[in-house]
């Protein structure tokens, strides 16, 4: 297999991908791309990024066998990536220690993030802690009604959290409030994107930033099984858990199944699946797939999880189902949070509602596993900061938590 | 691009000693029938050029006011092909048109169809912020068959190999970015947009325009002793946001557009004269359409 060429120069997977933001910020997506380029051919910023990564992440994160999980499914042997153990709770740290490292390299004293779950918000807000930096992050308002515990983490971290009132007031507006926040403040900061999202070089650079995960599950796995996976399962908003996961199996006879989220059902239009039931267009800077009307504009997404309550998705994942490479299905709000109280039951691990769509996917990929097939799921997350939405959603329905 | 309006209007004002003056009004705010109005009292008032803005849903470029006029023709019912009405509508009355968009209203639209639509519609220009000339290619191509002049924008920080390739690419005039940020009414005018139009003029002989932040004749005129002309938009737009009526949005946008106009210079001076911003709707305009 030649060396996966993509993205070319002109930050293309393909088709998809590409830069389309205001001239104002052409020049430092110019001066990223090379600070980039030059810091990954510095051993010494590979070795600074590697020790955060095992001393104040802890990676590498376990890959689990989850036995009673597997024995519910009937079949296959599944294993979790346990990234919900990473430092600050989910796979967000990864990115986000990698691009802070890198604004301090660039001489940016200023970190602006959007947020949707409060995630990667508070993974950077972590990471600015860190390495002493100014750290400020945009996040819907409807987001920080759902998401009050992250909003109080990213305070205590010292990070100054921006409501968005704009539009549904998620993650796509406060995307577009920290894109109108760089465009203005863009030669002292450094924004650092949550996602495989975002113009070139963004989408390599955040997917490279979360490929250890797969490169851990490789190592891991050939430990434990003598081989590599049957599947790879991971949910996908954004989706950079999933090109983390997915990358480093790209040349491997591996099947990938990118999970989205459809919400209250694809047929209802209230859905965040972009890849499964949008079509292909410009969001924050990059061709792929979005959620649009018939003119262009771009439609609300809906999910249960704030996470991935987006209605966009990496340029690398459109790619990937263009090319039939991965496989993208969707798993409906009610699928997730029976998915969400079956891991907590059967191995007591409580996922985010997020890596709850993932889960919830393996008792429709059961059908057609072989019996020793292995499937690596990718824990993305913790629930902890679900358990307050959840909790009221039971509320409402006058339920008591009990299921499935 | 000989019988491009636009071309023939910017080589008479300028070939005059003239200074341009373009404006910018969203289509479809608050409602079609006073864009169409908003925008022929801009012409009549001495605007040399209008940029009808596509609302967006996500527009990143702009500021909260062009945000919330966007929103507002949004909840109105706006569809792209109002843009088409709109300009039908307002080209007879002699102002040469521009459209404004975000790319994907585009692409989801058909790049060739969106060039053909308002080429027939009598749009003379496109303005797309974020298509820089790295993927413009293609649309540069369609403008170009349709005699639509896809307008370059520059920025503070564009280096100047980036400015040489936008005018390279680039056709009716050069729109600089005054400021980093946001289109917006802005105290000052930002010490960078002189920087920024000398080094422009060392890659084209295309007028050269400065837009975001300029919203008073004041600032106007201070822009025009560097630059070709100014570009004005928020301050419009928040004017018509804030009518209570039609005839208030048409009196009020006439008002600053006759101000704007006095502060530039002109070949054709009724523009010039004192009192302009007086005559009723519906006067006969010294200057008859080109």
């Amino acid at each position: 297999m030649a060396v996966y060429p993509w993205p070319d120069e002109r930050g293309r997977f393909g088709e998809f991908g590409g830069r389309f933001v205001p001239e104002t910020l052409m020049a430092a997506l110019d001066g990223l791309e090379e600070a980039y380029r030059e810091a990954l051919a510095d051993p010494g910023f590979g070795a600074e990024l590697n020790q955060y990564l095992r001393t104040y992440v802890g990676r590498p994160t376990p890959l689990y066998a989850a036995r009673r999980l597997s024995e519910h499914l009937g079949r296959g042997r599944v294993y979790l990536k346990r990234e919900d153990l990473a430092h600050t709770g989910a796979h967000k740290i990864n990115n986000a220690l990698g691009q802070v490292l890198l604004a301090k390299r660039m001489g940016k004293r200023r970190i602006i993030a959007e947020t949707g779950a409060g995630q990667h918000g508070v993974a950077t807000a972590a990471a600015a802690a860190l390495l002493g930096l100014d750290c400020h992050v945009y996040m819907g308002e409807e987001d920080m009604r759902r998401q009050e515990l992250n909003v109080f983490r990213m305070r205590l971290l010292g990070a100054e959290v921006i409501p968005v009132r704009s539009g549904s007031r998620t993650l796509k507006d406060a995307t577009n409030e920290a894109i109108r926040d760089w465009v203005t403040n863009v030669e002292t900061t450094h924004y650092v994107i949550g996602s495989v999202v975002g113009p070139h070089p963004y989408p390599a650079m955040v997917r490279d930033f979360q490929a250890v995960i797969g490169r851990e599950v490789r190592e891991q796995i050939l430990a434990l099984e003598g081989r590599l996976p049957d599947y790879l399962v991971a949910c996908v908003g954004g989706g950079s858990n999933a090109m983390g996961l997915f990358h480093p199996f790209y040349s491997d006879r591996v099947r990938m199944v990118g999970v989205e989220a459809a919400g209250e059902g694809i047929e209802t239009g209230r859905h965040a699946a972009s890849l499964t039931a949008g079509s292909r267009g410009v969001l924050h800077g990059s061709y792929s797939y979005l959620l649009q009307d018939e003119d262009g504009q771009v439609r609300e997404a809906h999910s249960v999880s704030a996470g991935l309550d987006y209605p966009g998705v990496g340029p690398e994942h459109a790619f990937f189902k263009s090319t039939g490479r991965a496989e993208y299905v969707a798993v409906t709000d009610a699928e997730a949070l029976r998915g969400f109280r079956l891991l907590s039951r059967l191995e007591g691990i409580i996922p985010a509602l997020e890596s709850a769509h993932a889960v919830a996917y393996l008792e429709k990929l059961a059908a057609r596993l072989e019996p020793d097939d292995v499937v690596v799921v990718c824990l993305s997350g913790r629930g902890d900061k679900d358990v307050p939405m959840v909790l009221d959603r039971h509320g409402r329905k006058g339920g008591n938590g009990d299921g499935p | 691009m000989d019988r491009n309006p636009l071309a023939e209007r910017i080589a008479a004002c300028l070939g005059g000693g003239g200074k341009l003056l373009v404006t910018y009004f969203t289509a479809g705010h608050p409602d079609l029938e006073t864009t169409v109005r908003v925008v022929e009292a801009a012409g009549e008032a001495g605007a040399d050029c209008v940029e009808i803005g596509v609302p967006y849903s996500d527009p990143l470029a702009d500021g909260p006011v062009i945000q919330a006029a966007a929103t507002r023709a949004l909840r109105g019912g706006f569809r792209v092909a109002w843009t088409w009405e709109i300009a039908r509508r307002v080209v007879r009355s002699g102002v040469p048109l521009a459209v404004m968009t975000y790319v994907n209203p585009v692409l989801r639209y058909g790049p060739e169809a969106f060039c053909r639509d308002a080429a027939a519609a009598g749009v003379a220009g496109l303005l797309v912020p974020d298509l820089p000339p790295e993927e413009a290619g293609e649309l540069g191509r369609l403008a170009r068959r349709h005699g639509l002049a896809l307008i370059p924008f520059v920025a503070p920080t564009s280096p100047d190999h980036r400015i040489r390739m936008a005018v390279e690419a680039g056709q009716g005039f050069v729109y600089c970015i005054s400021v980093t940020g946001v289109t917006g009414a802005r105290p000052e005018v930002s010490a960078r947009a002189r920087e920024l139009v000398e080094r422009v003029r060392r890659y084209t002989r295309l007028p050269v325009l400065v837009g975001f932040g300029i919203s008073t004749p004041q600032q106007a005129g201070e822009v025009a002793r560097f630059a070709d002309g100014v570009i004005v938009g928020s301050s419009l737009v928040a004017r018509v946001d804030a009518a209570a009526s039609p005839e208030e949005a048409v009196r009020s946008v006439r008002e600053l557009v006759a101000g704007l106009r006095q502060a530039l210079p002109h070949p054709d001076d009724t523009f010039c004269r004192p009192g302009r911003g007086d005559t009723p709707p519906g006067a006969p305009t010294a200057r008859a359409p080109r």
